[in-house]
């Protein structure tokens, strides 16, 4: 089970820290673990935080990875920072709108959309 | 290796088929412990086989959405990772449907005492959304046996993407 690439590469766009998922499959309890894990850490760098996570390779997503965003999303908010998701698949979009999350997240439809709204 | 296929009681055929191609059905029976490398291998399976005959991309990612919920639930809130404590798994597969039936061996639960994870109040809660998954995106679900039993069907049909 164990993935032979990490789940998630991290870049920095000025003080945006860019996420991007290297899985297809947001999935495996342990992807979810190690990848909460890097986000919090990203967070608790960031005064404040801006995190920016690309969707773009997701084509599963679990309720588990929903509440590990979820969590990520609290973090952010008790830091006054800003979290925005973007290039997210319409099959994986419908995820978050059954369960009504497109209302908690910023969901922007490019990255250059998202990296823009930082400053909104 | 095979730990799924290992524990599984076959009916007949290789892997867990009754009979194979697209014309005939799949039937599959599988006893696991509550563990998640075994649960793998037998979404797997079955999604494997639904992926074979041509299911639609909607229906198919229906499937793998609600499988992979049912499989965490019953591991997870139902046997609690108890390793002595075993999933049971049943699916017929057609060309039409699929049907899957998973029973774990916890305490059960009542479908009404699950929150609503969608209320404004629990949006930022970090659970309660598999039961919404599995019921969004099958077309017939049911719980029996005090909750531990689930039974859910999926028509293979283009059938628009569901909405909350």
């Amino acid at each position: 089970m164990a993935e032979s690439t990490p789940p998630i590469s991290v870049t920095t766009q000025k003080d945006i820290r860019i996420v991007e998922f290297t899985n297809n499959k947001i999935l495996d309890e342990g992807n979810i673990t190690d990848i909460g894990a890097t986000l919090k850490a990203l967070i608790e760098e960031g005064s404040p935080p801006k995190l920016l996570l690309d969707f773009a390779n997701v084509d599963h997503l679990s309720s588990a990875a929903l509440g590990m965003l979820i969590n990520a999303n609290n973090e952010v908010k008790k830091k006054d920072g800003k979290l925005r998701l973007t290039n997210i698949k319409p099959q994986i979009f419908e995820v978050f709108v059954i369960t009504k999350l497109n209302k908690l997240f910023k969901i922007k439809p490019t990255r250059s959309d998202a990296l823009n709204s930082f400053d909104e | 290796m095979d730990k799924a296929g290992s524990k599984r009681r076959s009916r007949g055929g290789k892997s867990g088929s009754l009979r194979s191609g697209p014309t005939g059905q799949s039937h599959f029976v599988f006893t696991i412990p509550s563990d998640h490398a075994a649960s793998h291998e037998v979404q797997m399976k079955i999604i494997g086989d639904v992926e074979r005959r041509g299911f639609h991309e909607q229906s198919l990612f229906a499937i793998r959405v609600a499988l992979d919920e049912a499989m965490i639930n019953a591991i997870k809130h139902g046997n609690r990772h108890h390793k002595k404590k075993k999933v049971h798994i049943e699916a017929t597969i057609t060309a039409d449907e699929a049907r899957i039936e998973i029973e774990d061996e916890g305490p059960g639960f009542h479908r009404s005492s699950v929150p609503d994870p969608t209320l404004p109040k629990n949006l930022e809660k970090c659970s309660g959304r598999g039961i919404l998954l599995i019921e969004a995106y099958m077309d017939e679900v049911k719980w029996t046996h005090g909750g531990r039993r689930l039974r859910m069907v999926k028509r293979n049909e283009p059938s628009l993407i569901p909405r909350g």
